[in-house]
């Protein structure tokens, strides 16, 4: 199927007016690259398709003056990783942007996309969680804000009510002698869903010997991305070393509830979390002491 | 004719332009979606939900009401006079489904309309009643008593006859030479192992798609992106009961079929359509059709012995192959049990080999079919008979190979073949040769074999005003077989290969041409092209006697030119073309053979290094290196081509492809993104050797190559794996899943 | 449902065509245009059969609405060869024999251009990486990615006067 209108709303509260119009049955998109696949194999029926990129502040990067981030919900993987501001500051996010997909749908996909989507296997939601990024949403009640830890429902569900729009991500400044990194596991080299994806963004002491602070989040192993408090906690105070790696590693494992399905087994799946994670906080202790 | 002398070649060995290379790179040639004539209608074909279901009705009035709907067929159009819908044959049902719906993605009915939208729309609007049956889908559980009974009218065919009750087992086939027994007592080291494939697809990257017109005097035209235009018009003709005579089909530039465009699928439903409609009918696949609705290669079950001496002679070997024919019956295990052993020289052997028909769409051709399953059990057992012998398996299979006399697998004695060239080859190889350090890598070896598929082939060739001759061939150009053709005749007729001009044209054009598969183009329209040069020399001699004033006898013809005995008189054959042309009648030949069906023999062979991760299982390619007998290489660069397309292929096959099933029998993973064929970063560039021993066969000493390539990938790098690992891999595809499966227990 | 009329820039030409709102570019650029050059080997973002480039930005038609390339500059494999002038790309696919069925070939050219014009020095790693969303099941992809090593090459000489 396809769908039966397109709009392409130049302000927030048109685009906010679109979307509540079709009682539901309305659907902003930016990059399109669910959406419109989604509609064509009658896996979502949609009335209008509503364009968000001509509205200004749905497209751009803002570094703020207190080091904050603010990606506007609409911006392209591409705009986004070729960011040398971004690349320097926020190499876990570049990690993301540049493994969805080929570069073809990189020139058009968003992380908000990704985010909406609500695909518990997305590669950006652990990212965004790891980084504590903060959802900015408009709607017809006016703006609110939702941590991305608790954005996501169900899969392909999330809190937004019909008529709400994603308008941006803020993320806060990271910490000195921080670092973060994304990983996800395929069986392809590109192309392909995450088996299972790992986000870490860790804060190290001044000297790099001790965690201080961890937020560990892993996807594709439960109904949303998950956000591992508990693993982060394993790692607060603890020496830099092996054996503190693998404890979050198995708090992370503790928390997965994987399926197998043609993507992979569930033990496969509980596996990975483990690698992964073990992975990523390897190449977040790299970048956090620089 | 005789060989000539490799070296005295002056066109083949080269590597000039394709002809149709510009409107390639520009997009200009018209492949199957891009035919568009004026009015056409669009069609979309109406799929079973259910992999094993009894078709109790189909009601289309809903859909033919749909403002919009031109026609709507169902199985019952194809039901020719004098029959009903239960006698409706295999080769229509599978188009169209009869009484049951046998496998998830069988075409129910199809629909034409304005446009495609509505079509699409309509044929959600068709309802059908299915009573839902129990669903059969390992190849080894359909040949078990009590299961779900596919086709109840179906008896086995065995040695002794027919078997006396329904069962889902098409054909027993026995093949037995020397005394296997005595073979077991002479053997000191056995292997043995009990090997499965998983069904794959070609996957090529055009979807099917057909346009037909069916004018009031009953003359039906089909343009189709088939591999076959004469095969399909033949098809079409028994499907419809429509006189061969008034089918043309047009071939459209073809993008990819590697077998799986040998059958009909849209040919005959667009046609119809177009009866009923009176208007054009165009229909185009979908990728997910494409996976479900038409023909991948089998999946496959073989439990394989294998002895040898202490001094490493194979001196008796076992199989039991079990193929998955898909829901129609077919013959692949019968084609396994001639490859299987076709590489060696073993004295006792005893296959039983068993076509088995699953909830699966209906298997086709596929690059080499039934060979690559085979070696996958045959070149791992030759690799632990190595390890245990401790014989280098290189050597070992040199110690083993097949050569001219041995007895090859149709049972007669092979002529010259180039398996031990292979494998010294392979020995001398500067892969082979470096040294392969590090942990969690190894390296395989493994050789490949497959045969001509020669057929029927008729081209024409006329010489224009200018001396330049047009070459009108019916074999679609998958690859590049316009140049290999154009450059045949060119060398045979002694002109420029830019004097020579390639056209593929329709059924009305030309003679009859098989498909374009089997490594037979540039094999049997190879000859049938050198036939019709000969012919044309022949009958400018003839002319040219007459114009000097000599007799015939007096004229050579000798590297393109004709020259009298003495030398007196002498011109190229442009100039003679030129010349004689320009007077008498116009100037043309042809040339039709039947060359056979499964002839001569080729050979491949593979090395590849892999480098397993202990923590993910995957499997990274390292490197890799494809060595083949080509016979002679006409046009080198796309013989390296048809080398590394196969090697890549194989790759896939070997590492992530499958057909993944739910337990009702659908195919889950029917898109490119789950179907997972190998992208540009997961191989390595596929180095190639290439070793040319002429067929004698052929005037040029030419061997089909497309399919030997795709044979040895999935036991080397299973052999690959198994070095890295320790651990020996009895199950493809080896994806991550599977190796951490095997080696870590990950379950 | 109505069709709407889109004014775009394709390969230098205004073009104005219609379409249904939710139908995609490249049904637009094959159906009504006529630009077949784009092929369709998934529909679904997979193979990059149907690229072409989107104000300066590789993209899958097959993904984009067409309603969203209105005032938009699009280039498809019609456009990538000037008059009877093939690009460096298009000759060195010729003789690297980089083509075999060639369904892939207008695709992989479309984005080794854009490539080629970013990052003149791109070599095989980044080749390879930058073709991953362009599926060829023909050639194994070696003399593909010969032939953009090649293209480049030619590419960075200065231009023969
Ligand atoms: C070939 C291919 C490969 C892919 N590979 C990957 C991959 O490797 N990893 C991965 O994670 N994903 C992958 N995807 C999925 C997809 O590209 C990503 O999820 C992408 O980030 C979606 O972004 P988009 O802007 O295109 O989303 P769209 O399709 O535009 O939107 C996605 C959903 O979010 C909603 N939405 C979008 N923006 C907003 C907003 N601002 N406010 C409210 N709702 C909104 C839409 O209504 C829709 O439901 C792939 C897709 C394709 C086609
Ligand atoms: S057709 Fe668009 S990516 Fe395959
Ligand atoms: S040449 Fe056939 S798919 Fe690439």
């Amino acid at each position: 199927m396809q769908a039966r209108n397109y709009v392409a709303p130049s302000s927030i509260d048109e685009a906010v007016a679109a979307l509540q119009a079709g009682n539901g049955a309305n659907r902003a998109f930016a990059g399109g690259t669910d959406v419109i696949i989604q509609v064509r194999e009658n896996r979502r029926a949609v009335d209008t398709l509503v364009d968000i990129k001509s509205i200004p502040e749905l497209i751009g990067i803002t570094h703020k003056p207190d080091g904050g981030l603010r990606l506007g919900a609409a911006t392209p993987c591409a705009q986004i990783y070729r960011d040398p501001q971004v690349k320097a500051r926020f190499p876990a996010l570049v990690d993301s942007a540049s493994l969805i997909g080929g570069v073809q749908i990189q020139s058009r996909a968003s992380l908000g996309g990704n985010l909406c989507n609500s695909s518990p296997a997305a590669d950006s939601i652990p990212t965004l969680i790891a980084l504590g990024a903060i959802a900015e949403i408009a709607g017809p009640s006016g703006r609110r804000n939702v941590a991305v830890e608790d954005f996501c429902t169900g899969p392909g569900q999330n809190v937004l009510q019909p008529g709400e729009l994603l308008v941006a991500l803020e993320f806060p400044s990271p910490a000195a002698n921080s670092g973060a990194a994304f990983e996800r596991f395929i069986p392809r080299n590109e192309m392909d869903i995450a088996v299972v994806n790992a986000a870490a963004n860790i804060t190290l002491s001044a000297d790099g010997s001790t965690f201080q602070a961890a937020r560990i989040a892993i996807g594709a192993v439960a109904p949303t991305p998950l956000y591992v408090a508990a693993a982060g906690q394993a790692l607060a105070g603890k020496p830099v070393n092996d054996d503190s790696i693998a404890a979050a590693a198995e708090a992370a494992r503790a928390a997965a509830t994987p399926i197998t399905d043609m993507r992979g087994s569930a033990a496969q799946r509980k596996h990975l979390v483990g690698v992964l994670v073990t992975s990523v906080l390897r190449t977040a202790i790299d970048r956090a002491r620089g | 004719m005789v060989t000539k002398d490799r070296s005295s070649f002056k066109v083949i060995g080269t590597r000039p332009l394709r002809p149709d290379g510009i409107d390639k790179v520009t997009g200009r040639a018209q492949y199957g979606a891009d035919i568009r004539l004026s009015g056409t209608l669009s069609g979309h074909i109406l799929r079973s939900p259910h992999a094993h279901a009894v078709i109790k009705s189909i009601d289309t009035s809903k859909a033919e009401k749909l403002p919009g709907v031109k026609a709507v067929v169902t199985g019952a159009d194809l039901v020719l006079p004098g029959k009903t819908l239960d006698e409706l044959p295999d080769l229509s049902a599978n188009v169209l489904a009869g009484r049951k719906a046998l496998y998830r993605g069988h075409a129910i009915a199809a629909v034409a309309a304005i446009n495609e939208q509505v079509a699409r729309e309509a044929t959600r609007l068709i309802e059908v009643d299915y009573e839902v049956l129990p669903v059969v889908l390992d190849v080894r559980e359909s040949m078990q008593p009590g299961a779900p009974i596919l086709h109840q009218a179906m008896r086995t065919r065995t040695p002794s006859g027919p078997g006396d009750a329904p069962s889902n087992v098409v054909a027993h086939t026995q093949v037995i030479n020397g005394d296997i027994e005595a073979g077991w007592k002479d053997a000191v080291e056995i292997a043995e192992g009990d090997f499965s494939t998983s069904m794959v697809h070609q996957g090529y990257i055009e979807p099917h798609a057909a346009t037909a017109t069916w004018n009031s005097d009953g003359q039906v035209t089909i343009w189709s992106c088939t591999q076959g235009a004469f095969p399909a018009r033949e098809r079409t003709s028994t499907i419809l009961g429509h006189p061969i005579s008034k089918i043309k089909v047009i071939p459209t530039e073809i993008g990819g079929g590697f077998g799986g465009k040998i059958g009909v699928y849209l040919e005959p439903v667009t046609a119809l359509l177009a009866r009923k409609t009176g208007k054009p009918v165009k229909i185009q696949m979908d990728r997910d059709e494409v996976f479900e609705g038409t023909g991948p290669t089998p999946g496959t079950s073989i439990r394989a012995k294998l002895g040898a001496t202490k001094d490493g002679k194979f001196v008796a070997f076992q199989a039991d192959l079990a193929y998955e024919n898909g829901a129609y019956g077919g013959s692949a295990a019968n084609y396994a049990t001639m490859c299987i052993t076709a590489p060696y020289d073993i004295p006792n052997f005893h296959l039983d080999a068993f076509d088995v028909v699953v909830n699966k769409p209906r298997t086709q051709d596929y690059r080499a079919p039934s060979s690559p399953a085979a070696a996958f059990a045959m070149e791992q057992l030759i690799d632990e008979l190595s390890e245990k012998l401790n014989i280098d398996p290189l050597k070992l299979r040199l110690m083993n190979a097949a050569h001219e006399g041995t007895r090859g697998p149709t049972g007669m004695p092979y002529k010259r073949i180039g398996h031990e060239e292979i494998l010294e080859a392979a020995i001398d190889s500067p892969h082979y040769k470096s040294p392969l350090e590090g942990p969690n890598r190894g390296r395989g070896v493994a050789s490949g074999f497959w045969f001509n598929v020669a057929l029927r082939s008729s081209v024409n060739v006329s010489v224009q005003p200018d001396g330049t001759v047009n070459l009108i061939g019916g074999n679609t150009d998958l690859s590049g077989t316009r140049a290999s053709l154009a450059m045949q005749l060119a060398e045979t007729i002694g002109v420029a290969y830019e004097d020579v001009k390639p056209t593929v044209v329709d059924t009305d054009s030309v003679g009859y041409n098989d498909v374009t598969a089997g490594s037979r183009v540039t094999f049997a329209t190879g000859i049938a092209v050198h036939e019709a040069g000969n012919k044309l020399i022949k009958e400018m001699t003839g002319r040219l006697a007459e114009t000097w004033q000599v007799p015939v006898e007096d004229i050579e013809f000798e590297d393109g030119t004709f020259k009298t005995k003495d030398g007196a008189k002498s011109g190229t054959f442009k100039e003679i073309a030129q010349a004689v042309v320009g007077r008498g009648p116009g100037l043309t030949a042809s040339g039709s053979v039947n060359a056979g069906f499964l002839q001569g023999g080729a050979f491949a062979h593979h090395i590849v290094d892999v480098e397993v991760n202990p923590d993910t299982g995957k499997v990274n390619i390292l490197r890799y290196t494809a060595i083949q007998d080509v016979g002679t290489a006409v046009h080198p660069s796309y013989v390296e081509g048809q080398l590394q397309g196969g090697a890549v292929q194989g790759i896939g096959w070997a590492l992530n492809e499958e057909y993944y099933y739910d337990e009702e029998g659908r195919m889950v993973n029917s898109s490119f993104l789950d179907y997972r064929i190998p992208t540009t970063l997961d191989v390595p560039m596929i180095d190639t050797i290439l070793i040319e021993v002429p067929d004698p066969l052929h005037p040029f000493g030419v061997r089909g190559v497309g399919e030997p390539p795709i044979v040895p990938p999935l036991a080397a790098i299973a052999n690959a794996v198994a070095r890295a690992t320790g651990v020996r891999q009895y199950q493809l595809p080896m994806s991550p899943r599977r190796i951490l499966e095997t080696t870590k227990d990950v379950v | 449902m109505t069709q709407k009329v889109v004014s775009t820039t394709i390969n230098g030409e205004p073009v104005q065509f219609l379409s249904e709102p939710g139908g995609s570019l490249l049904t637009a650029l094959r159906d009504e245009l006529g630009l077949t050059g784009s092929k369709e080997g998934c529909n679904n973002g997979n193979c990059g059969a149907c690229n072409v480039v989107l104000n300066g930005e590789l993209v899958n038609s097959c993904c984009v609405l067409a309603m969203e390339v209105e005032g938009a500059d699009l280039l498809t494999i019609e456009g990538v060869a000037q008059g009877d002038q093939l690009h460096p790309l298009q000759n060195s696919f010729l003789e690297n024999a980089a083509l075999q069925c060639g369904i892939c070939t207008p695709g992989f050219i479309v984005a080794a251009k854009v490539l080629l014009e970013n990052e003149p020095d791109a070599d095989e790693a980044r080749i390879r990486h930058w073709l991953a969303g362009n599926l060829c099941r023909c050639t194994g992809y070696d003399k593909i990615v010969r032939a953009v090593l090649d293209a480049a090459e030619q590419m960075r000489q200065p231009a023969a006067t």
